[in-house]
């Protein structure tokens, strides 16, 4: 019975559901009626009126720590079945079982590697030096 | 010393000098504005007068050249000091020398906001006290002092590109290809991180800070105005409100001030007193400082470490001593409010040896550790150089290098009779800014001990009955008591006229009063020199380039107290 | 599942078809696990004001309850119940409303693979560890939401740096547990927790040097996984207001709350069964108290945590990132080789 395991998550997912609107439900009982007044509905910027959006492109480190993410999550994903069987099949397949990995994540560590000298792993890349960024803000 | 200032001054510009005064041992010298540049310039370069103290306006309606413009210098490597003044009359201005010292470009904002005083070529004439609708100027003497305004529009204060919505695109930015938005923040003036109510409007590119700009005023509470409308001993209890945290220096030093134009010494005692409180104070103050810092980087343990030693000194020690923990109002003109009570010496000697105790505690937790030390080593760095033309003074100059300290530079209220080593950091970065207030605390607590050894008895305010108040016996017992008290309080202390600058160390640096008496019972002028006002000014630079998280653990170290900020 | 099934069969005495028991048994394990998180918010709240009081050298809550303040957690989720609900003007509405909801199911759902003691797991599947961590990174989806739907600069960035900082973490965090795969042979937790049996040296933590200092980097990287001092980037009350949830109030707010608190026992817990050998004894063969045993353990990793979060000062957010990438990473790929190689040399898989 495989799917019984899993039918178990779909029955947690719809538990889940229900217990968070539950808990939303009796809050909604008990709490006062919003009465919206003044500048209640301002989002919070530390007692200033919020200048524009937050709604913007933003920077692009965040976007690049994703993308590695993925590529070492691929890998990670790849490296779980091996590592599932690696005891089972050592006896037939030997260290060669073991080597192959290490190759595959020895390429994974070249881009690792990559993009560490390229100094894409570091968070603030431009901008950091003081002098750089004095002619932005001289602009 | 000055004399040789004035000296030099006098062969270098000859006849430029219009007059030269002593006041109070004040050596000052008027100078025509145009020629002010030229003056100071020479001042910093020749006669190595590094630091542009503070720029203080004053007001003489009766006068055709109305205003009269301050400009207070100091040489720390000659130890000497000198007063450029400049009569300005009301509609003209003077030429600015904040490309000289960066420290006047504030200082010469608050006397435009608060006088009207332009001043020419100034990179960013704006106010920085009142609010920016604000009409007329408040110090004039007619601005009415009961007259408020009431304005709540907020200042957008980077506002020289265009918004896209609030956020601008970073490629519109001149030599920058950079295709993500910048965003504009504002942090403060309610933010957990800003002490008090402060604004830094920044601008983020992710989490680098391209540009940031700070307001402050927002606890403007006319400070200077008020002292203007009451008497000289009437002001002391205001001084409490200035740097909240070390009440009691803001008592001694502003006494001490006002002694210095009366000509006046208090006795002994006093004096020791003085001293003995002056350091409780300091250390209450860097206590506050570092742990609040330190709360600012996350480390909130050692808030409590430290927070307990100031509570039980506030418990024990200040509040016995004068009745409130915060509001001390404890120094008297002429002396103090009261005499120690008894067991003074005990109580103070066991909470400098818990104080000890949980110095230890914090620096082990903090001093070798990797994040710690990750996050506050090379992390705001200031020059010496950079840090005097600031006008810094304090802890956060002796953590650039320079043992610059009134107590021995300039030795007040006996300190030159007091064994103490002035301890200095060496990067000028925050690290070194929490770990000299660390030492100061130990070197406060080695001062503290040396008081109590030479207290003897003895009176604790002056016998001047034109200064200090009879004692409570004479005013209920006799009719020259009740005439001396009724004249003291109601028409106030006279003091004769002139002018006088009186500073001492406070915990974050200078902390000085510039004292001008018409020999009424009421100040002319009362300005105060916040050593956090210049400090301050230097934030927007520091940060620019850094981080949020570094701009949070800078503005702890700096320690900004918005009360004495704004006053 | 098999303890429950039974329970509701034999002694409640109802009659299920397998569908039946299939249903009635996963929901009420669902319950039962519901209950453990609204208890670990309830406790550890409490505990951790205790035991920050005791480092802080004060009390923590006094006031409300005979003991100690027991009574403050219900105290607070009163109140909480109180609040008024706010929804700024500006924000996205409906991903303000889904992301709470999302974050708690994603905190729910690992706990159905949690081996709490021999049968009493809710979904004993072969895929335990890896179903684990996949569920557990939809956290990042509610966080992201929840920070751009309240159009808030403060909730932006703390939403960035969680997402940034989550991700990151989680590969350290999976990578750790690899070597512990290849040594059991499998992915289903209550197979990793038998094939610790026989002593704190069968314990994956204790077995060698290397996968010690993989549960050290599985224990670092859960305590940025679930944005904890001194990796608290999404929250840093100093910095960031209060992050991602500065504009949630009352009960969306108490969703957040209680998800992190679950997610603390819940590291805690997958550390317990993967790493400290589950609910075997550290001497013996013997199975005794499972159940409590296994709590002990990660109520113990719980205090660990805490008191590494009232001891250390916070990194900044390009550090976090350096200690992630250029640090934790490699060296579990190192732990991945050392790992591999002792357990061909030591024999201990029959070559």
């Amino acid at each position: 019975m495989l799917h019984e395991h899993y039918a178990v998550v779909l029955l947690f997912i719809l538990f889940g559901i229900f217990f968070a609107n539950l808990a939303l439900g009796a809050a909604k009982i008990f709490r006062p009626r919003s009465n919206r007044v003044g500048d209640k509905g301002v989002s919070f910027e530390c007692g200033e009126l919020p200048v524009g959006s937050a709604w913007v492109r933003f920077n692009i480190r965040f976007y690049l720590i994703a993308l590695f993410f993925i590529i070492f999550d691929v890998e990670v994903i790849f490296i779980y079945p091996w590592a599932a069987v690696f005891k089972s099949l050592y006896p037939a397949l030997g260290s060669l079982m073991f080597i192959e990995m290490m190759v595959f994540i020895a390429i994974l560590v070249l881009g690792l590697v990559y993009i560490w000298a390229k100094g894409d792993l570091d968070w603030v890349k431009t901008l950091s030096k003081r002098d750089g960024n004095k002619e932005v803000s001289g602009a | 010393m000055s004399q040789k200032l004035v000296d030099s001054l006098k062969s270098e510009f000859g006849d430029k000098i219009v007059s030269v005064n002593n006041s109070c041992g004040d050596e000052s010298v008027l100078v025509p504005g145009d020629s002010l540049p030229a003056v100071l310039k020479y001042l910093k370069e020749s006669e190595s007068c590094e630091q542009l103290t503070d720029v203080i306006g004053v007001d003489y309606p009766e006068r055709t050249e109305r205003f009269e413009v301050n400009y207070l210098l100091r040489s720390i490597a000659n130890k000497s000091r000198i007063n450029v003044k400049v009569a300005v009359e009301e509609g003209m201005d003077i030429p600015t020398v904040s490309d000289i010292y960066k420290s006047a470009n504030w200082a010469e904002r608050e006397v435009f906001d608060l006088y009207g005083v332009k001043f020419r070529n100034h990179p960013d004439l704006r106010r920085i006290l009142c609010h920016h609708e604000f009409e007329g100027h408040a110090l004039r003497k007619d601005y009415p002092i009961e007259q408020g305004q009431f304005l709540s529009t907020p200042e957008k204060l980077i506002d020289d590109i265009e918004y896209h919505g609030g956020a601008f695109r970073a490629d519109e930015v001149e030599g920058e290809d950079n295709p993500f938005d910048l965003l504009n923040v504002n942090i403060g003036p309610s933010h957990p991180a800003t002490h008090g109510a402060l604004r830094i409007e920044v601008q983020l590119d992710g989490e680098t800070i391209v540009k940031a700009k700070s307001e402050i005023g927002y606890l403007h509470r006319c400070f200077e105005k008020e002292a203007e409308d009451h008497t000289w001993s009437q002001v002391m209890p205001y001084t409490d409100r200035l740097n909240y945290v070390s009440s009691m220096l803001n008592n001694c030093i502003y006494a001490s001030s006002v002694e210095k134009l009366l000509g006046v010494e208090v006795p002994q005692r006093a004096q020791i007193i003085r001293v003995i409180v002056s350091e409780l104070s300091r250390i209450i103050d860097h206590l506050v400082c570092i742990c609040a810092n330190l709360v600012d980087i996350g480390a909130l343990t050692n808030y409590w470490y430290f927070y307990n030693i100031r509570e039980g000194i506030y418990y024990d020690i200040i509040e016995p001593l004068c009745g409130s923990r915060l509001t001390t109002n404890f120094a008297r003109i002429g002396g103090l409010s009261h005499d120690l009570f008894d067991g003074f010496e005990d109580a103070v000697e066991k909470h400098l040896q818990k104080m000890e105790v949980a110095i230890k505690e914090v620096t082990g937790l903090i001093a070798r550790n990797r994040i710690f030390l990750d996050r506050t080593v090379d992390v705001g760095v200031l020059t010496t150089d950079e840090a005097l033309s600031y006008g810094y003074t304090g802890p956060c100059l002796r953590a650039t290098g320079l043992d610059y300290d009134v107590r021995k530079h300039a030795p007040y209220s006996g300190y030159e009779d007091y064994k103490f080593d002035v301890p200095i950091g060496e990067n000028g970065d925050t690290r070194d800014r929490i770990m000299v207030r660390m030492e100061e605390m130990y070197q406060s607590a080695s001062i503290i001990r040396q008081g109590i050894q030479k207290l003897t008895p003895g009176p604790i305010a002056l016998d001047n009955a034109s200064v200090s108040l009879p004692p409570k016996e004479s005013v209920y017992g006799s009719i020259e008591g009740v005439m001396n008290q009724f004249k003291l309080i109601s028409e106030g202390i006279k003091v004769p006229a002139g002018e006088a600058y009186g500073y001492g160390e406070g915990a974050n640096g200078e902390l000085g009063f510039f004292c001008v008496s018409d020999g009424t019972g009421q100040p002319h002028r009362l300005k105060v020199r916040p050593p956090c006002f210049p400090i301050f000014s230097a934030f927007d630079e520091i940060i620019e380039g850094l981080m949020i998280a570094d701009a949070i653990a800078i503005l702890g170290s700096i320690n900004i107290i918005a009360g004495e900020l704004d006053r | 599942m098999e303890i429950i099934t039974k329970l509701l069969t034999e002694t409640f005495g109802l009659q299920l078809d397998n569908t039946g028991q299939l249903v009635a048994g996963g929901l009420t394990m669902a319950l039962i696990m519901a209950l453990v998180m609204a208890t670990c918010a309830i406790v550890w709240t409490w505990a951790e004001r205790k035991v920050a009081g005791f480092i802080q050298s004060r009390y923590g809550p006094m006031r409300v309850g005979k003991y100690h303040g027991a009574l403050q957690p219900v105290a607070d989720m009163v109140k909480i119940l109180g609040k008024e609900d706010i929804i700024p003007d500006d924000a996205d509405k409906p991903l303000f409303v889904l992301a709470p909801i999302i974050i708690f199911i994603a905190s729910l759902l690992p706990w159905a693979a949690v081996p709490f003691a021999p049968g009493f797991i809710a979904s004993d599947m072969d895929l335990g560890l890896f179903y684990i961590f996949a569920v557990s990174s939809g956290a990042i989806v509610g966080i992201l939401m929840a920070g751009w739907a309240s159009n808030n600069k403060w909730a932006l960035y703390g939403a960035a740096r969680g997402a940034a900082q989550m991700v990151s973490y989680e590969i350290p965090l999976a990578l750790a547990t690899i070597p512990v795969v290849m040594r059991t042979g499998s992915l289903n937790m209550n197979d990793i927790v038998i094939g610790q049996q026989g002593g704190i040296f069968h314990w994956n933590a204790f077995h060698d040097p290397f996968l010690f200092v993989a549960f050290m980097i599985y224990f670092i990287s859960s305590i940025a996984e679930v944005n904890r001092g001194p990796f608290d980037m999404p929250e840093t009350e100093s910095e960031l207001v209060a992050g991602y949830h500065t504009e949630y109030t009352g009960m969306r707010f108490a969703l957040f709350f209680l998800s992190e608190y679950a997610n603390l026992f819940l590291v805690s817990c997958i550390a317990t069964a993967v790493f400290l050998g589950g609910w075997n004894l550290p001497v013996g063969n013997a199975v005794v108290l499972p159940g409590l045993v296994f709590l002990a353990k990660a109520v113990l990793l719980v205090l660990i945590q805490i008191w590494i979060r009232w001891t250390l000062p916070r990194l900044r957010v390009d550090q976090l990132m350096h200690v992630c990438w250029k640090v934790l990473i490699p060296l579990s790929l190192l732990c991945l080789l050392g790992s591999g190689i002792l357990l061909m040399v030591s024999g201990e898989i029959a070559a």
